[in-house]
């Protein structure tokens, strides 16, 4: 008993470790649920006693997933002459997983390309209009996304993108959040350095791509994995700016699966499935990135 | 403001830095301004019209706002959006600083372990999440009635996302799992963050740890704890697709959101003028609560 203080210290660690621990497993569960459901038989799901561990593991819901409905593998419109090279036919659910990549990663070029000019002028050059520009972002930003949805889905109409892969990438590089961080990277540069460069004769754009892009690309890292998964959950969006099935995203064609066999839940894990385990698996291994992303873009809330 | 004037800059120093500026702010700009500010201008001139498909706009005055609080559907969104915030705000920011407070002191690999689980529900996406989430509040085939009924706590199965009752809690209990994430990554850095130096100097002379973190660690962590406020409330505000994919709204309109019912003017009834008058009523909201926040913050 003469270590009474300790202990009583150590026995909260130790109960609020388990407490977690235990807490970890039921956030993990769901993800557990949906792997393991869309290898179940038909009869395993619809128990009503449920199988916490598959006995019998079968590919049946990904065949019915991959068997639905089908569109071409890809699509290339040569303007003005109304002609279109279309890819041979796949299952729909792989069209769908190369609309999300692309759009992702499209998105995530845009972002990081224009956030990174930007971000560098409005931390590093004294223009005038930048308190402005500036005071336009921090408010823009603290504004609901979703409530500007219906003005924009009017304005891809008129500009006869509605219904393509650009109405939601577009939108996602105008968000602001990629130069607000990209600024909180760029202070950082030494204004020496930029000088240096100067006096040796580098122009505007040398200096820029020389002395301060280097210094910023562990930035740039942290908001490309930061774009790339924001953008592939951006459920919204995608639900109101595309329509056809050849046009869908995954997590979009999943909630259309969803709405169309609300009962078939191994066809609807196995969707799931399909559209969770890539950004995941990107998620573990840019982790570090994507943790910096969300700190910094904190620093000065 | 004040070191420009210390150092005066010529005038043709001032437009070569304004057209530099400007250059590389251009592209950003373009987007910015396309796809944000004129969506948002547009948002509030629309809301003063009468604005469907196809059809020329017609000048309504206020009528879309007078309407709005006498529609007693909207006034039930407002209220059941204000119970998910309000519910939510504080059990995100409480859970995620206990959860935070807990493993970030722990040995490196267990505490970005324990953080990655804790964000995984973010980063599965609301649509896989919502959908299997659909499956374990089944009422015939989830895992919710049978662990209920077989431990005894429940006495038949309960018909959880069909019953006014319950509807509304299920929604926010999923809405939990899906945003305790980045507060627990924020508030862990946070901590990390925290003057090492004067948490020993108070162990030294005697203070208990639960002074020393409120008197010392909590003060430091306070700017954090301000932007979580700040997201969790716009996130709780935003809380829609699990709304669209569990219960659209219902049963009888018991899980009805703002943004719910602002999806359901525009795209399904194609009342854009009055979609926008909810848009900027919330948008109202938001920035009156965000302000607040931070004037209470910067009072303390």
């Amino acid at each position: 008993m003469k270590h009474k203080r300790f202990n009583r210290s150590t026995c909260y660690k130790i109960l609020s470790v388990a407490v977690i621990t235990i807490l970890a497993v039921l956030f993990a569960f769901p993800l557990y649920w949906i792997i393991t459901g869309s290898f179940k038989t038909s009869a395993a799901i619809n128990a009503t006693t449920p199988q916490w561990w598959p006995e019998e593991w079968v590919l049946a819901n990904y065949q019915k997933l991959f068997s639905r409905q089908y569109a071409p593998l890809w699509e290339i419109h040569i303007p003005f002459t109304g002609f279109t090279f279309a890819g041979p036919d796949v299952p729909a659910a792989i069209r769908w997983l190369l609309n999300t990549v692309f759009m992702a990663v499209a998105a995530m070029l845009f972002t990081c390309i224009t956030s990174a000019m930007a971000g560098y002028a409005l931390a590093k050059k004294r223009f005038l209009g930048r308190t402005l520009v500036f005071s336009l972002i921090v408010c823009a930003m603290a504004l609901p996304k979703q409530v500007i949805l219906i003005p924009l889905l009017r304005e891809m109409a008129s500009l006869e993108l509605y219904n393509t892969i650009w109405a939601v990438i577009f939108p996602i590089v105008g968000w602001p959040f990629g130069v607000f961080l990209m600024k909180q990277f760029s202070e950082g540069i030494p204004g020496e350095m930029m000088e240096a460069a100067k006096i040796d004769g580098a122009g505007e754009w040398k200096t820029f791509y020389t002395i301060a892009l280097p210094l910023i690309k562990p930035g740039i890292g942290a908001l490309a994995i930061f774009t790339f998964i924001n953008s592939w959950n951006d459920y919204f969006m995608q639900l109101i700016m595309l329509t056809s099935t050849k046009n869908l995203t995954i997590p979009l064609g999943i909630a259309k699966l969803q709405a169309e066999n609300a009962m078939d839940f191994g066809l609807i894990m196995a969707g799931a499935s399909l559209a969770a385990i890539p950004i995941i698996i990107i998620f573990l291994i840019f982790q570090k990135y994507f943790t910096k992303g969300i700190t910094m873009g904190a620093v000065k809330g | 403001m004040a070191a420009e004037k210390k150092n005066p800059m010529s005038k043709a120093l001032v437009r070569r830095e304004t057209i530099a500026g400007y250059a590389f702010m251009l592209p950003s700009l373009v987007f910015f301004l396309g796809f944000v500010i004129y969506p948002m201008v547009q948002c509030v001139i629309t809301s003063f019209f009468d604005a469907t498909m196809n059809r020329e706009d017609i000048f309504i005055g206020l009528a879309n706002y007078t309407e709005l609080f006498q529609d007693t559907v909207f006034l039930g969104a407002l209220r059941n959006t204000a119970v998910i915030v309000i519910v939510s705000v504080p059990v995100v920011c409480i859970f995620s600083l206990w959860v935070s407070s807990v493993i970030y002191d722990l040995k490196g690999a267990a505490c970005s372990a324990f953080r990655c689980i804790f964000y995984l529900p973010v980063v599965t996406g609301s649509v896989a999440v919502t959908v299997v989430w659909k499956w374990m509040f089944n009422n015939y085939y989830g895992i919710f009635n049978y662990v209920g009924t077989s431990t005894g706590l429940l006495k038949q199965n309960i018909n959880w996302l069909g019953d006014e009752r319950y509807a509304l809690g299920c929604i926010i209990l999923i809405l939990l799992t899906t945003s305790v994430g980045q507060p627990i990554v924020l508030y862990v850095s946070a901590l990390n963050n925290v003057d090492q130096s004067l948490v020993e100097a108070a162990e030294v002379d005697g203070a208990t740890k639960f002074q020393c973190f409120w008197k010392i660690k909590w003060p430091q962590i306070m700017p954090t704890t301000l932007y979580i406020l700040v997201i969790t409330t716009i996130n709780s505000f935003q809380c829609f697709a699990l709304i669209q994919l569990l219960t659209s709204g219902g049963p009888n309109h018991s899980t009805d959101t703002i943004m719910y019912y602002i999806y359901y003017n525009a795209f399904k009834l194609y009342r854009y003028g009055y979609g926008n008058a909810m848009g900027v009523v919330l948008a109202v909201i938001i920035a009156v609560l965000s302000a607040v926040q931070f004037k209470l913050a910067e009072r303390d």
